[in-house]
């Protein structure tokens, strides 16, 4: 595997590191990952659309929810070991992909938006900082869970 | 049918997002990340003149499914940006995190708004 094949200049040296988002099998993963996501945002949101002027439960459910879960698992990871083999598989494949697909800013943003044009100002700044808030409050609640939970492993 | 370009949609857009985000993060001198940032703006302008072409010109809604919330649903992330948030807030940089999540908000509500209003006219 590491002996360089000699009088073959036109192959790649099997040292060179190559980024993550420049491995195809990265890639890939991040596209099956991502489309499991956002399918399954897809079904909820369908499933329990928001009513005009209210606020939109579902995209502030998946949001904190995978904000939570997000959260917990770089922390496990981070702590089980470096960020390599199945342990960057699962980062880039689970947390880049899937919950990356899952979560949604734009959706979120628009909303916020359509309430102010339709005159629910308040209601989409309650929506908007409510949002990021406790969005926040989840990343740093699973962060905290994942550690706790290391914690007592060792233990 | 719709639910299966919608995934495809946001597998692409997850894909763009990571591919974007590495090569903003690898250019990056700031210890503060800016790789969703730049994502979430983009993609909140995006989805704002899409949801505006379905809003005032009648475009359909299944475009709206497919490159809203597949693609540009999958391109943002709101799960990166709370991490990304949150450990700034627990290595003791508060205000670096006030302004992470302030600033991407402020930037994407405004950018879906200027998407809405392009959209509009």
């Amino acid at each position: 595997m590491a002996v360089r094949q000699q009088g073959r200049p036109t192959t790649r040296p099997p040292t060179t590191p190559r980024r993550p988002h420049q491995d195809p099998r990265f890639l890939v993963l991040v596209l099956v990952g991502g489309a499991l996501g956002t399918v399954t945002r897809y079904a909820i949101e369908r499933a329990f659309p928001a009513a005009e002027g209210s606020w939109p439960w579902a995209t502030f459910a998946i949001n904190v929810v995978g904000a939570f879960v997000l959260g917990a698992l770089l922390e496990s990871l981070l702590r089980t070991g470096a960020d390599e083999g199945w342990r960057r598989a699962v980062r880039v494949g689970v947390g880049t992909g899937v919950l990356g697909g899952f979560t949604t800013y734009s959706t979120f943003a628009v909303e916020a938006d359509l309430l102010v044009r339709d005159g629910h100002a308040l209601l989409a700044a309650g929506y908007a900082v409510g949002s990021v808030v406790l969005g926040v409050g989840a990343a740093v609640g699973g962060i905290l869970a994942a550690g706790r939970f290391a914690a007592r492993d060792r233990s | 049918m719709t639910a299966l370009l919608v995934a495809l949609g946001g597998g692409l857009g997850a894909v763009v997002r990571f591919v974007v985000d590495g090569a903003v993060q690898r250019r990056n001198r700031l210890s503060f990340p800016l790789g969703t940032l730049l994502i979430n703006v983009s993609g909140s302008l995006l989805l704002g003149v899409l949801t505006g072409l379905v809003l005032f010109h009648g475009s359909p809604t299944e475009l709206q499914a497919v490159v809203g919330t597949g693609f540009c649903g999958g391109y943002t992330t709101f799960s990166t940006a709370s991490v990304e948030a949150g450990r700034l807030l627990l290595t003791e940089r508060r205000w670096a995190a006030v302004a992470h999540a302030a600033g991407m908000l402020v930037a994407s509500l405004a950018a879906a708004a200027v998407g809405l209003w392009l959209a509009s006219v």
